[in-house]
């Protein structure tokens, strides 16, 4: 996985600032450095289908890869996703931590 | 053997934090990752044992139907999985955050310490994940 | 291992902590020989003026005797040798000028922070 790892767990629609990190994501990818943004708990309410979250799909376009917790996404009833999401256990984050990349809770 | 490090500061039953973070913690110990915890202000709540268990009259559940979640049980189910798999745990709750909180009663896998004790364990770890509160 | 501590919540808990409790823990794990700087953003860029003055809590006879000294705390870490910045967008966002400011906190752009983040083997966001 990627260099960078930011967790976001809060819901994009709620908190103004999720474009200013979604704009965090975009200045540390490099040509050399990977960004990883893994969506939990309510974050996951952008990774719906039809959902307007423009800040993740120019993540997408970007290069940022983009997973949502698995767990989270049914606990929420969320079974179409945006197409740039993939779904992801959560334990997928101990082997992306466990390989010593960057990790910034939201 | 790799080893994670995760601060938490949250105290129970407030937020969705505490739940993900112990996912997280189990899934190390699954893995055989050691795992350190620094409980830092509210979290240091996580390991109380004087956390009860009780019954829910709005959905007609007794005591024992209801089985209510109390993290004390978890975080002895992580010392004890982390036995079980011989892989190192080590949960530390900030001893000043403990004396403000009354919050001496915990379970025996855990310890009192300090920020100094997190800055150690980092140095020991892989890694080491900050789950702040809001 | 160097490390920088993001820290966006402000005001949180601050009087009846008598602190705030991440500035405090930084000077904590520096005093443990951890080299953390810090970058204050959102609502935290507040941490950066001069004249903030939390005396006078009281609840019925009980009056508190050492209000959170945010001044205080940001200056004796700027003392001890760790970098203390603030994101320029934030600060003009919510109107503080250079002229309000504490001295030594450094001013850096949003856009900075890549460059910023490579720097410390550890990034811990608050």
């Amino acid at each position: 996985m990627s260099k960078y790892l930011l967790i976001e767990s809060r819901d994009p629609f709620e908190a103004k600032c999720f474009s200013q990190r979604c704009e965090l994501a975009l200045t540390l990818l490099t040509e050399s450095t990977g960004v990883t943004v893994f969506l939990v708990e309510n974050a996951v309410l952008g990774a719906r289908a039809g959902a307007k979250a423009p800040g993740l799909e120019k993540l997408a376009k970007a290069g940022v890869q983009l997973l949502a917790d698995e767990f989270a996404l049914r606990e929420r009833g969320i079974q179409e996703l945006a197409p740039h999401v993939t779904a992801a256990p959560l334990d997928s984050l101990v082997g992306a931590l466990a390989s010593g990349a960057k990790t910034l809770w939201n | 053997m790799s080893t994670l490090t995760f601060l938490l500061m949250d105290a129970p039953y407030e937020q969705a934090r505490t739940s993900t973070a112990f996912r997280l913690i189990d899934s190390a110990l699954r893995r055989k990752v050691g795992v350190r915890v620094f409980a830092y202000e509210g979290a240091v709540s996580l390991a109380m044992t004087g956390q009860k268990p009780h019954a829910n009259a709005v959905h007609g559940r007794t005591l024992e139907e209801e089985a209510h979640p109390t993290p004390h049980a978890w975080v002895a189910a992580l010392g004890a999985m982390a036995q079980e798999n011989g892989v190192p745990f080590d949960w530390v709750n900030c001893g000043l955050c403990v004396d403000e909180r009354g919050a001496n009663e915990v379970v025996p896998c855990t310890r009192r310490g300090s920020p100094a004790d997190f800055w150690k364990m980092t140095l020991e770890s892989a890694n080491t994940l900050v789950i702040p509160t809001r | 291992m160097r490390v920088l501590q993001i820290i966006e919540p402000a005001y949180r808990a601050t009087l009846e902590e008598q602190d705030d409790t991440v500035l405090w823990f930084t000077r904590a794990i520096r005093a443990a020989g951890a080299p953390a700087d810090v970058l204050l953003c959102g609502t935290a860029v507040n941490y950066s003026v001069r004249g903030q003055d939390a005396e006078g809590f009281h609840v019925g006879g009980w009056s508190q005797h050492h209000p959170p000294a945010i001044e205080h705390e940001i200056t004796k870490l700027i003392e001890s040798g760790a970098r203390v910045a603030a994101l320029a967008e934030d600060l003009a966002e919510r109107g503080i000028h250079t002229e309000s400011m504490l001295p030594g906190i450094e001013v850096l752009s949003r856009k900075s922070l890549g460059g910023l983040c490579a720097q410390y083997e550890r990034v811990w966001k608050w």
